[in-house]
C-alpha cells in the first residue's frame, strides 16, 4: 500500500469532512438527551423510543415504502422496455424525438414536472393519493432506469440474441431466456435507483399527494418548519443506517462475484 | 455416379441442398451481394473465402435467416426459405464470438435448442451426453462458459449448434480466436466431426490455409461476387483469374502478350530484351492478346548455371532471402528490375546454403508449371 503524500492526505480529509460532517453531527445529536437540538445534555435513546410511538410518522413511512416499491417496479418495466427499443429498434420513424423525450425528465426542473402532473390529475379528475404519487414517481424515475439499462445493452453481444433465435426461440423467448438474465444486474440497479429516488423525493410528491396520503419527506419537511426536534434526528439517523447497509451489501456482493469470475477465468486459462 | 470419390457437383443428376438463385442484397446504397447464383450439395464442407467486406458473412447471415435477400431466392432442400424466420429453419450457426450463454452451464447451453423443441427429458439427456462425448467435454458439463478455456468454448459452441441435428451448419470464422497450433488441431477435429455426423457445413473464413485444409469446395469471393468455385487443388493449381491466383498462396505474376505456337502452347513476350516464355493453356488466346502468367514460387527452380534442358530460364541476382526454417524464399531481381520469387526446401543446413545476397542465379520452370490467364 502506498503512503499518501501530504497533499493527497489533506485533500482527502477535506473532501470527506465536507461530505460527512453534517451527517455525523446529525447522528450525534439524535442521541442527545435534551429537547434542544444544538445543546448537548447527555446520551440517551429516548427519541428513538418516542419515534416508534409516533403514529403519524409510521403512517407516512408505510406510504413512502409502498409508493417506492410500486413506482420503482413500474418504472423498471417501462424503462427497460424503452431502453430495449432505443438500443435494438434500429432506425425507426421518430427515433430521435423519442430518445430526446425519454431523457428530458432528467434535466426538467422538478417543480415543472410536479406542476404539470398536478394539472393533469386535476384535468382528468383523479383524486390525489397514493395512486397519483406512484404515477408521478414512475414518470420521473423511468428515465433513470432507461439510462442505466441502455448503457448495459449497448455493450451486450448481439450475437447472443441471434444464437437464441437460431436455436429456436421466438423473439419474446429470446428476451426472457437470454437477454433478461444477462442484463439483470443493470435492471436491478435501475430498480434500486428508482427506489431511492422515490424514497427521498419531496418536490414532486408535494404536488401530487393529497390529504389521504403523505410521504415521509413531506412529513419531515413540515415538521421541521415548526422547529427541528430530536425525533427528526433519530428518524434521519435510521434512514442513513438503512441506506448505508444497503449500499455496502450491494457493493460487497458485486465485488465478490467479480473476483470469483476473474479467478475462474485465470484458472481456465492456466488449464489450457 | 460410379466412383466413390465425393464429387456431387460434377453429377448433373445430383440435387443441391442449397441454391442461391440470382441473389442480390443491398444495404442502403451499398451492394453486399451482387446477382449471385450458387449450388451447395448435401454432406459438403463448403468454404466461403474472401477478404473482409467481400460479402461472405452476408451470405451466411442470409442462410441463417438474419438477413433476407433484396432480390432473388434462396432454396433449402427444394423450399424457398426467404419468408421463414431464423427460429423455424433447420439451419444452425456457430458464431464467431461463440455466443455462449454466460448464465447457463455447458450442459444447459447444449440443451438450450433441444428444450425449445420440447424434446422428451430422456431423449434430451441422451442427446446432450452424446454431444458432450463427440466434442470431448464430458468433464466440463457443469461448468459455466467463463470457467473453461478458449478451445473448450469453441467445442461447446460446436456441440450446441450440432445438437439439433441441423440440415445445414454454418460456421462463422470458427477458429479465428484460437492460436495457430490449436487451430490446426481443431481443423482436423472439425473435419472428423463433419464426416461422423454427415452434416453439410458451410464455413466462412478469411484464412485461405484454413479453407484449403477443411473444405471439399472453396468459393473465392470479392465485392459481392463469386470469383471461382472449385476444389482446393483446382483453386490453387488452376486459378481462373489473377485475383484468385493472388489471393490464394504466393504467386509471381508476369504480364505479357501471347502468340500461339502449336497445340495449346503459347509464347509470351513479356519484356524488352528478354527471351520469350513458353506456357501451355487449354483456353484459346488470340495472337497478340494481353495475358498474365501466374507461377507459384515453389515451381520455380533456382540454380547457379543455366539448366541445359529448361524450357523457360531467366537470369537475375539474389535481391533478398526470406528464411522460413523449412523453406527459403529467394527474391531474385531481373535485369529490368522485376522481382521473381523462387522457393526451395532447405534440405541442407543453412551454413551450407548455395546462394547468398547479390549472387547471380538462373531461374527456370517447365512449360506446364505456369497458368496462363487471358486479360
Amino acid at each position: 500500500m502506498n503512503r499518501l503524500s501530504w497533499f493527497n492526505a489533506v485533500s482527502l480529509t477535506l473532501g470527506f469532512a465536507f461530505l460527512y460532517i453534517p451527517m455525523v453531527i446529525l447522528i450525534i445529536f439524535s442521541f442527545n438527551d435534551g429537547k434542544l437540538v444544538t445543546v448537548w445534555s447527555g446520551f440517551s435513546t429516548r427519541w428513538y423510543g418516542e419515534l416508534v410511538q409516533n403514529e403519524a410518522f409510521l403512517d407516512a413511512a408505510w406510504v413512502t415504502l409502498r409508493v417506492a416499491v410500486f413506482s420503482s417496479t413500474l418504472a423498471t418495466v417501462l424503462g427497460t422496455a424503452a431502453a430495449y427499443v432505443m438500443v435494438r429498434g434500429g432506425r425507426f420513424f421518430g427515433r430521435t424525438l423519442f430518445s430526446g423525450m425519454i431523457y428530458a425528465p432528467l434535466v426538467m426542473p422538478e417543480v415543472i414536472t410536479g406542476l404539470s402532473l398536478l394539472l393533469l390529475f386535476i384535468g382528468i379528475g383523479l383524486d390525489r393519493g397514493i395512486l397519483t404519487i406512484v404515477l408521478a414517481h414512475t414518470t420521473f424515475s423511468m428515465c433513470f432506469v432507461s439510462v442505466v439499462v441502455s448503457s448495459r445493452l449497448v455493450t451486450f453481444d448481439r450475437s447472443l440474441e441471434e444464437a437464441a433465435l437460431d436455436l429456436g426461440c421466438s423473439p419474446a423467448q429470446a428476451f426472457r431466456l437470454v437477454t433478461l438474465p444477462i442484463i439483470a444486474p443493470a435492471v436491478i440497479s435501475g430498480w434500486l435507483l428508482a427506489f431511492t429516488l422515490s424514497l427521498d423525493d419531496l418536490v414532486i410528491a408535494s404536488f401530487t399527494s393529497g390529504p389521504s396520503a403523505t410521504t415521509l419527506p413531506i412529513k419531515i419537511f413540515s415538521a421541521v418548519r415548526l422547529g427541528v426536534s430530536p425525533e427528526i434526528n433519530a428518524l434521519s439517523t435510521l434512514m442513513i443506517a438503512v441506506v448505508t447497509v444497503g449500499v455496502i451489501t450491494a457493493s460487497l456482493v458485486t465485488k465478490r462475484a467479480m473476483m470469483k469470475q476473474k479467478q475462474d477465468e485465470m484458472a481456465a486459462a492456466r488449464a489450457e | 455416379m460410379t466412383s466413390d470419390v465425393f464429387t456431387p457437383w460434377d453429377d448433373p443428376q445430383a440435387k443441391p441442398l442449397i441454391q442461391f438463385k440470382n441473389v442480390t442484397k443491398r444495404f442502403g446504397g451499398f451492394t453486399a451481394i451482387d446477382n449471385l447464383s450458387l449450388d451447395i450439395f448435401e454432406r459438403e464442407f463448403f468454404a466461403l473465402l474472401g477478404p473482409s467486406g467481400c460479402g461472405k458473412t452476408t451470405m451466411m447471415r442470409m442462410l441463417a435467416g438474419f438477413e433476407t435477400p433484396t432480390e432473388g431466392h434462396i432454396i433449402l432442400s427444394g423450399q424457398d426459405i426467404d419468408p421463414i424466420p431464423p427460429n423455424k429453419r433447420a439451419v444452425n450457426m456457430m458464431f464467431q464470438s461463440y455466443a455462449l450463454f454466460p448464465h447457463l452451464s455447458i450442459w444447459e447451453n447444449i440443451a438450450f435448442g433441444l428444450r425449445r423443441d420440447k424434446m422428451p427429458k430422456r431423449d434430451l439427456e441422451d442427446r446432450v451426453e452424446e454431444m458432450l462425448r463427440l466434442t470431448r467435454l464430458e468433464q466440463f458439463a457443469r461448468r459455466k462458459p467463463h470457467q473453461i478455456s478458449g478451445g473448450q468454448r469453441q467445442r461447446v459452441a460446436l456441440a450446441r449448434s450440432l445438437a439439433k441435428a441441423p440440415k445445414l451448419l454454418l460456421l462463422d470464422e470458427p477458429l479465428g480466436a484460437l492460436d495457430k497450433k490449436l487451430r490446426q488441431d481443431t481443423q482436423f477435429e472439425l473435419m472428423d466431426i463433419q464426416e461422423k455426423t454427415g452434416t453439410t457445413f458451410v464455413i466462412v473464413t478469411h484464412d485461405q490455409e484454413e479453407a484449403m485444409t477443411v473444405a471439399s469446395r472453396v468459393a473465392v469471393m470479392d465485392q459481392g461476387q463469386l470469383k471461382q468455385v472449385a476444389t482446393p487443388d483446382r483453386i490453387y493449381e488452376n486459378p481462373n483469374s489473377v485475383y484468385v491466383a493472388d489471393f490464394i498462396g504466393d504467386v509471381n505474376i508476369i504480364e505479357g502478350r501471347a502468340t500461339a505456337q502449336g497445340d495449346e502452347t503459347y509464347q509470351i513476350n513479356w519484356a524488352e530484351g528478354q527471351t520469350p516464355l513458353t506456357a501451355t493453356s487449354a483456353t484459346d488466346l488470340s495472337n497478340g492478346q494481353g495475358c498474365h502468367l501466374a507461377i507459384r514460387p515453389e515451381k520455380v527452380t533456382i540454380s547457379a548455371d543455366r539448366p541445359a534442358d529448361a524450357v523457360n530460364a531467366i537470369q537475375g541476382k539474389v535481391h533478398d532471402i526470406a528464411y522460413l526454417g523449412n523453406l527459403s524464399t529467394y527474391y531474385v531481381e531481373l535485369a529490368n528490375g522485376t522481382i521473381i520469387k523462387a522457393q526451395s526446401a532447405n534440405t541442407r543446413r543453412i551454413s551450407r546454403r548455395s546462394f547468398t545476397w547479390e549472387d547471380p542465379v538462373w531461374l527456370s520452370w517447365t512449360a506446364t508449371a505456369a497458368v496462363l490467364l487471358a486479360n
